[in-house]
């Protein structure tokens, strides 16, 4: 019944991260300067941006109101031009869809709502998921066996009996689906986030600073949470192409988000039963989502090598 | 082992019967209803649909009714087909849904693997890129643009295999590499991973420097403590392998538990929802304890309580 | 063990797994001919099978193989019937009482003889609150039908009586002229006494004696297996009066609801008839494969329903203007293009019907009807929703309608997409604003669309209630003579147009795929498939897609 596969990479068997050993340079300088040697993920990074750009400007400069319908033009080719009402020309940089809308605005607009599932959904996921495994893997002892025997619960519902339900109780407005979805994928963060904590509170320089004196709140801030953080960005960065793809996987269903609005998801719903006819409308909008996925991917893949320290041996 | 065993079982249990609890109520929650038909069902008629599937009786008489039931191995009737069994639809449709997945896996396990193997020891030459790169477009590509793709190929530009329906013994083919190609990428990626960390490891090293040849370093030593992340990311993804996926079993039409899924849900037969989870519940339950086992199998440091 | 052998290994234990799903049956359209099994997709699974429960088409098309009326719609024409059950009837001078004769060789399918009592009983079956037949209200025309449904009088009293074996003798309120047409409905069926009474309970829902195994019909065909989600498969019937007549050896029903899956499987020569055909694919198909593509108009009305307790939906002016803004013929040649008919009115053509011609593409009208209601350009105009089910051709239409309101009145509107039963129950609740619905007649006759609107009707659900309105139904109800009860029809559909609690949009066609080895198929406006008068030819004639039809 999965209909989209969760993002656990090799991170499913997190192993706490030791200290860094240098003084003077930061855990996040060193990140950063080893990402920057990383060139595939820095490309990935740059057109990542270029995307969202793309995304959020472009409509202001197409021209085209992206669910403004010309019916007569119907599903037409990349380059077609159309004569306006005031007697200008004007073409269709990627073609129309169905209902004769331009395409390409289409899939910026829908690349926004897509993006923006995905962040809000895995900022949700990370709020949720962060507090709720960082609680229980401190407090250890009964807390968190009764914690993760309620994650082991919810585990074990199909996930699409909870889309649903959120849907009908939430349907309408497209920022709660957004939270719904988030409010699943927490799960997988909770485990992970669980597993650090618990590893590094047993660690010996949790023991050290604990027998200097040091408060339970300086522990959290100075030790824990930074060599949680590193996890949980790469988690993170790998769960938006995951909620991407549930979002698409959803629109399949018609669960996803409403017309005339659309999101990638929807458009290449649309493109696929038209791909003999107008393919198109299939390629242009799968090319988008591909390629921002790929980029996520590997920025990703890019931050967990940078963040890990052991990889940085070789 | 035994005590484990026993806390598993318990445990299990637990989850299965909480399962059920939450289910029960949350699908009533849902607006629809399991009796709806397209030319308006007057009032009489629903009435006799309702009191025949007890739905008119308070809440918490139909839990522990329905409980009743499930405790002596009845799943009850379907609501929304007369005269279906959810204990015979489950039966028809799980081996269907069963043949596809394990299929898949198997595809999955034969390009994953190898795939995954060669990029680590390879690391970034070609055969890292190249297959690493493949592995990222099959996660890319979402299920409802690859399943036509292929059909599209093999079934009627080529001719070879059947484009859908569940008729002839080569019928698991294509929706299994549909499957089998996406959680294969899955695995490739985890296993180069997993692979990476192990080859660094001393005694893999200590193997090297003792002359062992370098294949077998690879398939003798790394590869066990390698395989972790794929047996970890596996274990609970079988429960949904298993138990069917709506979207290839929709292109596909194939008669697999997926469908019931969906369609269930879409339909509002409460009777066949509940039947339905309380089975993926305990599918998943006996999965994870099993990715347990196999995890502790590989890794000695891991031990069991 | 070696790695590659245990691979090996695994998929040949699962090609001997594959093999479960394989009957031995024919698989493709030219072993389906060989055979002389139809292959068919239905669209759906059927939810009920027993007879007088039914009340889907679905159900319907594989009732028409299992069970016969005592007349049945003739192969001809739409508009007449030809005896089925019954071998002839006669009827007193008003019409009011009819008398069939049954055959004499009428048997159910497990040889049992058709008794006239079996119709008595099944008419006293379906008229029993206990049983829930939707279409019991289909019987109230019988004399004490309704009295016996509200329990009133006693079965004995009922309309319905056999005067012996093979004579059944039907009284109905008034002169009922048209009543051999309204016989082909499914309500008017028999359904087998001795098989019901052996497997359970005469009303319960549960009584198994719908199974595969143990079903017994008196038509054509009969029960062969039921694979749930896969296919029903009918067989001939030794049985069956007319045995001799039939031509094929079984029909197979496909449940399959994706139009985009059953085109794929057509085009792979393994179906016979798909059940529709995907928006995408029509266009190419009327253009290139006209031998194989059947296109006919099936008597069905497409429009949006308008909930009238909605605080401005409850203007008429607003929702006059609303239906005047819609450029119909723009949406079926560029959006639905399967040459469907622009409806200006909610009756579809019907031979001695005059129909109302209310609506048009009118912009100036449409605005000058908005400004008259307070809302001039739209503005202030609050925004609303389209509810519709969830399926591609319904959400193309939303959208498109979506952007002609709001490029041709300024107003906004949105659309909301709901699972089928959820999109039911919120139009039967009054809980939205705007429905996209269609509806396909049950007789062929024009209150099949106008009565529907009565005062709390069923299949109302708009709030809309006119008294003159139900007056004319009442009038037409008791008429006699077939012309004026037409007319008074008319005036009534009239009263429904000016008010306008539905936006007439168009008159359905259906779009059929027919494999070039099936012959007899006919073009009907109900729909409804003459199972037993189907022919398949092998090998096939030859058409314009044989490399794709004809594999094996």
């Amino acid at each position: 019944m999965s209909t989209v596969l969760p993002a656990a990479d090799s991170l499913t068997t997190p192993s706490p991260l030791p200290v860094p050993a240098r003084a003077g340079r930061s855990l996040w300088q060193d990140a950063w300067a080893r990402l920057r040697k990383n060139h595939l993920a820095v490309v990935c990074g740059v057109v990542l941006i270029a995307i969202v750009l793309i995304c959020f400007i472009g409509p202001f400069l197409t021209g085209w109101n992206p669910e403004t319908t010309n019916l007569a033009l119907k599903a037409s080719p990349p380059g077609t031009a159309e004569t306006l009402t005031d007697g200008s020309v004007r073409t269709h940089l990627l073609g129309t869809d169905t209902l004769g809308r331009d395409l390409l605005t289409r899939i910026m607009r829908g690349g926004q709502v897509s993006l923006m599932v995905g962040m809000v959904a895995t900022g949700v996921a990370l709020l949720i998921g962060v507090a709720y495994g960082a609680a229980a893997g401190y407090l250890g002892g009964r807390t968190d066996a009764v914690m993760m025997r309620a994650v082991d619960v919810l585990y074990a519902l199909p996930f699409m009996i909870f889309v649903i339900l959120l849907t009908t109780m939430f349907g309408k407005s497209m920022l709660l689906m957004y939270i719904a979805i988030g409010a699943v994928e927490w799960l997988t963060m909770s485990r992970i986030v669980r597993a650090q904590v618990q590893g590094l509170a047993r660690q010996e320089f949790v023991d050290a600073a604990r027998s200097l004196g040091l408060s339970t709140a300086v522990i959290l801030r100075r030790h824990i949470i930074p060599n949680v953080l590193g996890p949980v960005i790469v988690y993170a960065t790998l769960t938006v192409p995951a909620v991407m793809l549930l979002e698409a996987a959803l629109s399949f269903l018609g669960l996803g988000v409403q017309p005339p609005d659309s999101s990638w998801g929807t458009l290449i719903d649309d493109g696929a039963t038209n791909m003999e006819t107008s393919v198109w409308l299939l390629a242009w909008p799968a090319a988008f989502f591909s390629v921002t996925l790929f980029c996520l991917n590997f920025v990703g893949d890019g931050l967990r090598d940078a963040l890990d320290v052991r990889s940085g041996k070789d | 082992m035994l005590r484990f065993t026993l806390n598993r079982l318990a445990q299990s249990i637990a989850v299965v019967f909480l399962v059920f609890t939450i289910t029960f109520f949350m699908i009533r929650l849902t607006d629809g209803d399991p009796f709806a038909s397209p030319k308006a069902m007057p009032p009489d008629v629903r009435k006799v649909l309702v009191e025949r599937y007890g739905l008119d009786k308070p809440l918490p008489v139909q839990y522990f009714t329905t409980m009743g039931s499930y405790l002596k191995g009845d799943l009850l009737p379907s609501m929304s087909y007369q005269g279906m069994w959810n204990t015979k639809i489950i039966k028809d449709a799980f081996p269907i849904s069963l043949i596809i997945g394990v299929a898949a896996l198997g595809v999955a396990l034969a390009l994953g693997l190898p795939a995954g193997i060669i990029a680590a020891v390879k690391k970034n030459t070609w055969l890292d890129f190249g297959p690493m790169s493949l592995a990222l477009i099959g996660i890319c590509l979402p299920t409802f643009v690859m399943g036509p793709l292929l059909i599209m190929l093999f079934g009627l530009k080529w001719r070879l295999l059947n484009v859908a329906g569940w008729f002839e013994k080569t019928d698991w083919i294509l929706p299994a590499v549909t499957m089998g190609l996406i959680y294969g990428a899955y695995i490739a990626r985890m296993t180069r991973g997993g692979m990476l960390e192990v080859l660094n490891q001393d005694y893999i090293r200590t193997a090297r420097a003792k002359g062992v040849p370098g294949w077998k370093v690879v398939m003798g030593h790394a590869l066990r403590g390698g395989l972790l992340p794929v047996v970890a990311f596996l274990g609970p993804a079988l429960a949904g392998i298993t138990t069917g996926s709506f979207i290839i079993e929709k292109i596909f039409n194939l008669p697999g538990l997926g469908q019931h899924f969906v369609s269930s849900v879409f339909n509002r037969d409460y009777s066949l929802i509940l039947a339905l989870v309380v089975l993926y519940a305990a599918v998943l339950v006996v999965v994870n304890f099993l990715t347990d086992i196999l995890i502790a199998w590989l890794n000695p440091k891991v031990r069991l309580s | 063990m070696n790695p590659l052998r245990l691979l090996i290994l695994f998929f040949t234990v699962l090609a001997a797994a594959g093999l479960t799903g394989c009957g031995g049956d024919p698989v493709s359209a030219v072993e389906g001919a060989k055979s002389k099994i139809f292959l068919v997709n239905n669209k759906a699974e059927p939810r009920f099978l027993d007879l007088q429960r039914c009340n889907s088409v679905t159900e319907h098309h594989i009732m028409l193989s299992l069970y016969q009326g005592l007349v049945g719609e003739s192969k001809e024409s739409d508009k007449d019937v030809e005896p089925g059950a019954a071998e002839r009837w006669d009827t007193n001078a008003d019409k009011s009482v009819w008398t069939f004769h049954l055959r004499k060789n009428a048997k159910w399918s497990d040889g049992a003889p058709l008794t006239a009592q079996d119709f008595v009983w099944s008419y006293r079956r379906m008229l029993r609150k206990a049983l829930g037949a939707q279409y019991a209200e289909m019987l109230y025309m019988l004399k004490n039908g309704r009295e016996l449904y509200d329990g009133v009088v006693k079965e004995e009293d009922l309309g319905a009586r056999a005067l012996d074996n093979d004579t059944l003798e039907l009284t109905f309120l008034g002169p009922t002229p048209h009543f051999l047409l309204i016989a082909c409905h499914t309500s008017w069926w028999p359904v087998p006494r001795h098989v019901i009474e052996k497997y359970g309970g005469v009303y319960d829902v549960m009584n198994p004696w719908t199974d595969e195994d143990k079903l017994v019909g008196n038509g054509p065909f009969k029960m062969k297996r039921y694979l749930f989600r896969q296919y029903l498969e009918v067989e001939r019937n030794p049985h069956y009066w007319d045995a001799a007549n039939v031509k094929l050896d079984g029909v197979r029903f496909y449940s399959i609801d994706d139009d985009a899956v059953e085109e794929r499987l057509f085009r792979r020569g393994q179906l016979h008839a798909t059940y529709s055909t995907p928006l995408s694919r029509i266009p190419d198909y009327l253009k290139n494969h006209p031998d194989i593509v059947q296109n006919y108009t099936n008597c069905a009305s497409w429009y949006f329903r308008v909930n009238t307790t909605r605080p401005v939906l409850s203007d008429v002016k607003v929702r006059r203007a609303l239906a005047f803004a819609l450029d119909r013929k723009s949406i079926i040649d560029n959006v639905l293009r399967a040459r469907q008919q622009p409806a200006a009115g909610m009756v579809p053509p019907m031979e001695g019907y005059t129909q109302v011609n209310e609506f048009s593409y009118d912009l100036t009208k449409a605005r000058q009807l908005l400004a008259e209601a307070g809302f001039a350009d739209g503005k202030g105009f609050p925004k609303f929703d389209i509810l519709i089910s969830k399926n591609e051709a319904s959400r193309q239409i939303a959208e498109a309608v979506q952007a002609m309101w709001r490029q041709n009145l300024g107003i906004s509107v949105g659309v909301t997409q709901q699972d089928f039963s959820v999109y039911l129950t919120s139009q039967q609740k009054l809980d939205y604003d705007i429905a996209w619905a269609g509806w396909n007649a049950d007789y062929f006759d024009p209150a099949s669309f106008i009565d529907m609107w009565m005062t709390d009707g069923g299949n109302n659900e708009t709030g809309w209630s006119n008294k003159a309105f139900d007056k004319l139904l009442d009038d037409a109800r008791q008429c006699a003579d077939a012309g004026q009860r037409l007319a008074i029809l008319t005036e009534a559909e009239k009263i429904l147009m000016q008010d306008t609690p539905v936006l007439p949009l168009y008159f359905g066609t259906r779009t059929r795929l027919i494999h070039p080895a099936v012959k007899n198929w006919q073009a009907r406006l109900l729909d409804n498939p003459v199972w037993h008068n189907l022919e398949l030819i092998s090998p096939p004639p030859h058409s314009s897609m044989d490399a794709e039809l004809n594999r094996n």
